[in-house]
């Protein structure tokens, strides 16, 4: 048994297995199949300021290796997560990580003042989210527009805040680095890739909204590549995510400096993966004769 | 040894499989199954045709890579299979029309068999099919009437006031008939809807179907709903 435990900005996991937002609810169905508590923290839905229904037409599209989804942040909002889902999540032993989402820096700033009066333990801000008053591009593509945003939140957010970047941004390494300089306590990545599938018998795009976020193995390497550049590029902890599917995957995120992996499409396809990833990377660690997860991450 | 009891071939696109599971699988429930590693990479979620405590049948159409790859499977081989997930079909009694298509024969073949133990239950039923017809022989066992028509539609052949309860499945387009059918008549008709899924069991948020609470899950709230819940009334 090595040791899993991890300090990811003054937060203490007892491993660093994070289910990923939008991938396993509100933690309630997976923790009547495993139990929360073996897993070292949670992100559970991604919230907005007001309950959304979500998009309508086909929100799931499969291709080789991954899946193309187009929820569209079905949520119950700031207020029906506190009422419903907080007290659940506080009362288990794992990090609580709530995530946040807005379409204009408002919806953001009014989430936060209300998940300032809350327990929990970090934010994680979402900022893939197309901003209404920018024509719709992600908040999280240009950095001087994210970097307002960010800006913001820091200056009123009484919680740790990690901020999630999207791989759809214009320079991932400059945005890690502008988030670093506005206070964040660590950094999240990859969100979902900018997607796109046709019907060619409609001669239409399969998505309501035209475009989806893909997500699965099939970004695996593009998404371990980021979080090795952004793992240099900056002082503040880094979790890793895309694609993670097995242990070893988990292991070449964290050699590439990421301090915590999510698993998010996985979960999918079993249910149970994250215990079969905390199981593999501890005898992993066994067999290589290391006592501390710490002693692989950021090795290359 | 892998858990494949058997894995019959109906016709060019129907299968029955049957597989070893311990289960105590609910009428009108479904499971996720996979036999493959990462390519397709979702499960594919079946409705259950039959069951005992140690064993599942499917019945299921090809219909793409999953569906192929599993007409492929010969006895022995390895399926994997999560769930029972869902709501069922309630327990009824009574004069039950149980009306379908296609592949939504499957959760009521099962529905049939359970309700028809029953002995205050008459069970008509209506199902049609394109192409060739199949199972004749076992829908017969556990009916009282069987219709089973041939690139025929069966909705105008129902007499909707003489009945308790029905229960339908298969396209939309068809159960939002049977309940626009058995609207303002005593019948409470209950409906399984099949929507794409991602895990089937309420974390992905894909499967949602508008209700008049609001939005529900398909894979968890059903795939067994009220009729009048998910359909509209025009
Ligand atoms: C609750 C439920 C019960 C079902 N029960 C049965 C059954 O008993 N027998 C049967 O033959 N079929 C059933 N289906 C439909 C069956 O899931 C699809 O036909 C199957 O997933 C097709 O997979 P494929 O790889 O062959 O096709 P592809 O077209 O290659 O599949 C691509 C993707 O679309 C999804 N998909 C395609 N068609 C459907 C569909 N009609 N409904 C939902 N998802 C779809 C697949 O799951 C997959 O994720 C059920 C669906 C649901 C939701
Ligand atoms: C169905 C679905 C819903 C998602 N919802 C959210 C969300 O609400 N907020 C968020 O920050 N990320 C969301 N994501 C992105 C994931 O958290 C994760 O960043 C991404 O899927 C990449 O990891 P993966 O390949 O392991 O799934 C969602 C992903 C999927 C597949």
């Amino acid at each position: 048994m090595s040791n899993l435990n991890v300090d990811f900005g003054g937060v203490k996991f007892k491993n660093p297995i994070v289910l990923a937002s939008g991938t396993c609810g509100f933690g309630t169905d997976l923790d009547d199949l495993f139990g929360l508590d073996k897993l070292g923290g949670i992100s559970s839905k991604g919230l907005t300021l007001n309950a959304r229904a979500g998009n309508d037409g086909i929100r799931i599209w499969e291709t080789p290796a991954g899946i193309m989804n187009s929820v569209g942040l079905e949520n119950p909002g700031v207020d029906g997560f506190i009422e419903k889902y907080l007290d659940f999540i506080n009362s288990k032993d794992t990090v609580n990580i709530v995530n946040l989402s807005g379409h204009s820096t408002d919806d953001y700033l009014y989430g936060i003042e209300k998940l300032n009066k809350v327990k929990l333990d970090i934010i994680e801000l979402n900022i893939s989210c197309p901003n209404v008053k920018e024509g719709g591009m992600g908040f999280g593509v240009k950095t001087e527009i994210a970097r307002k945003l960010v800006k913001e939140v820091r200056s009123i957010c009484e919680h740790k805040l990690i901020v999630k970047l999207s791989p759809n941004a214009e320079d991932i390494v400059d945005l890690a680095k502008m988030c670093e300089e506005e206070g964040a306590d660590g950094i999240s990545l990859v969100n979902t890739f900018l997607a796109m599938a046709i019907d060619i018998k409609k001669k239409k795009s399969v998505f309501e909204n035209g475009y989806a976020g893909l997500s699965g193995p099939a970004i695996k390497p593009i998404a371990l590549r980021m979080t090795h550049q952004v793992a240099k590029a900056v002082d503040i902890p880094v979790m890793g995510m895309g694609g993670i599917s097995t242990w070893q995957d988990a292991v070449e995120f964290l050699m590439a400096g990421a301090k915590a992996i999510q698993i998010g499409t996985a979960s999918f396809t079993n249910p149970g993966i994250a215990l079969d990833i905390i199981e593999g990377l501890d005898k992993y660690l066994d067999s290589q004769g290391l006592e501390s997860v710490e002693d692989i991450i950021g090795i290359v | 040894m892998g858990n494949i009891i058997y894995n019959k071939k109906l016709t060019d696109e129907y299968y029955l499989i049957k597989i070893q599971q311990k289960n105590d699988a609910k009428m009108g429930q479904f499971c996720m199954l996979r036999a493959w590693d990462n390519d397709p990479l979702l499960s594919r979620p079946l409705s259950i045709y039959d069951r005992d405590a140690s064993s599942l049948t499917f019945l299921y159409k090809v219909i793409g890579k999953g569906t192929e790859i599993m007409s492929k499977l010969k006895e022995g081989d390895d399926i994997i299979c999560q769930g029972p997930y869902g709501s069922s079909f309630p327990e009824v009694k009574g004069k039950i029309a149980m009306i379908g298509g296609g592949v939504g024969i499957a959760p009521l073949y099962y529905a049939a068999k359970e309700v028809s133990k029953e002995s205050e239950t008459e069970i008509d039923m209506f199902f049609s099919l394109r192409g060739v017809e199949i199972l004749r022989e076992e829908l017969t066992e556990v009916s009282d009437h069987l219709t089973l028509k041939t690139n025929e539609r069966v909705v105008s052949l129902v007499d909707y006031d003489q009945y308790d309860y029905i229960f339908t499945c298969g396209p939309d387009s068809l159960m939002q008939d049977v309940y626009k059918n058995a609207k303002g008549k005593k019948a409470t008709v209950y409906a399984s809807l099949e929507r794409r899924m991602a895990c089937g069991m309420g974390i992905c948020y894909v499967c949602t179907c508008k209700t008049e609470d609001g939005n529900k899950l398909t894979c968890k709230d059903g795939p067994v709903f009220l009729a009048s819940e998910v359909f509209k009334d025009e």
